[in-house]
């Protein structure tokens, strides 16, 4: 009973978080302009690191959480380099 | 074809509400984010799943991860403060490079520099 | 004898927050208090400091820990409220007028780790938006998601936030 309940908030809580994906990378191919696209970058970042967590409570293991963490630095960095090459042109003056 | 791990049932009940509330959450933000009109306004949508739906999923997994191997497993406390700490920087530097761009192109609606 | 022992501490610890900080960033990332846990903190919580002495970063001194404490609380609540808040009016659509814009803010404040820690908290906050902070004239530009009122935008950070942040830092 507890393996169902639990089972199926997860792929409804999987399924929602794809879809932000999905809608996040949409607002990335479409812009308007460069700082949307950025935008929807860094949320799919974020967004893709808790659909990894939840992954990790699916199969109960503790390696998803490191590959999360990883995301979250990669995003962090990513996102703050090309938001200073949209200001200045370049990323390291 | 189900597959998740065995909680007794009080804590299945709170984890699988915690893991709906942050992911709807998050989805919430990402329309916002689809659906919006400007820029300006669309950089508010994100901070919805990085902060609130973000806890939520993170204390689910927490709450999980506890009751399963029945020790305190804290390292999600860390994905957390990292996330609330650097989605506000990133957005911060994001808005400032946009501000740059929209008034060195003297688009209508940015406040001029002060 | 506690002058002796304040300057000891000084020599070794540059930064003593910054230890703390990383012994518990160790600790938290093994997920264990093992000894070999510990003495791999120690040693980068003694060591990794001194990286930011030729930077010349300055100390943080905080003043008051109860105001520490209040203002995590008043956080965590505006940022649960205006979650909803937010989340509400993307939901609601276009059903009702809204309207978004920039607010000028006089700031007090000058405290840089104070700046720092307000622009922090009003970014996370869903519906608050830092924008633009002028060092020489101390002004604020926020973006504000449901601007109805300009008042009350500028008491929230002026009433709410930075009377107790002054108290932390100044």
């Amino acid at each position: 009973m507890s393996v169902l309940i639990l089972g199926c908030a997860l792929i409804a809580a999987q399924v929602m978080l794809s879809v932000a994906i999905v809608l996040a990378a949409w607002r990335v191919v479409h812009g308007p302009r460069a700082q949307d696209r950025v935008l929807g970058l860094d949320t799919l970042y974020v967004t893709a690191l808790l659909l990894i967590v939840t992954f990790g409570i699916r199969t109960g293991s503790n390696f998803y959480f490191e590959a999360a963490l990883v995301i979250a630095l990669l995003g962090f960095t990513a996102t703050v380099a090309m938001a200073k090459f949209l200001m200045r042109g370049e990323v390291i003056e | 074809m189900i597959q998740a791990p065995e909680l007794p049932l009080w804590a299945a009940i709170v984890v699988s509400l915690l893991i709906l509330s942050g992911a709807s959450l998050t989805l919430i933000g990402v329309i916002g984010l689809t659906r919006l009109k400007t820029f300006y306004e669309r950089v508010h949508a994100p901070t919805l799943g990085a902060t609130l739906g973000g806890v939520l999923i993170c204390a689910g997994s927490m709450l999980c991860f506890a009751v399963l191997q029945t020790r305190v497993i804290a390292h999600e406390i860390l994905l957390v403060g990292f996330v609330l700490i650097t989605t506000p920087v990133t957005l911060i530097l994001l808005v400032r490079a946009a501000l740059y761009r929209d008034r060195a192109e003297d688009n209508p609606h940015v406040p001029p520099m002060e | 004898m506690t002058a002796i022992t304040n300057r000891v501490l000084k020599l070794v610890l540059p930064y003593p927050g910054l230890t703390l900080a990383l012994i518990l960033f160790w600790v938290l990332l093994h997920n264990s208090v093992s000894p070999l846990t510990l003495t791999g903190a120690v040693i980068i919580g003694l060591l990794a400091p001194w990286t930011l002495v030729p930077l010349k970063v300055p100390r943080i001194r905080i003043k008051s820990f109860t105001a520490c404490v209040k203002l995590t609380g008043i956080v965590i609540y505006d940022i649960i409220r205006s979650n909803f808040a937010v989340a509400a009016i993307i939901l609601s659509g276009k059903r009702r007028e809204r309207s978004s814009g920039f607010v000028t803010i006089p700031l007090d404040l000058t405290h840089s780790h104070a700046l720092a820690v307000l622009a922090i908290i009003i970014t996370s906050t869903p519906g608050t938006l830092w924008a633009q902070h002028d060092v020489d004239t101390r002004r604020l530009l926020l973006h504000v998601f449901d601007l109805v009122d300009k008042t009350e935008w500028i008491d929230l950070v002026k009433r709410r936030y930075e009377p107790i942040l002054k108290e932390i830092f100044e």
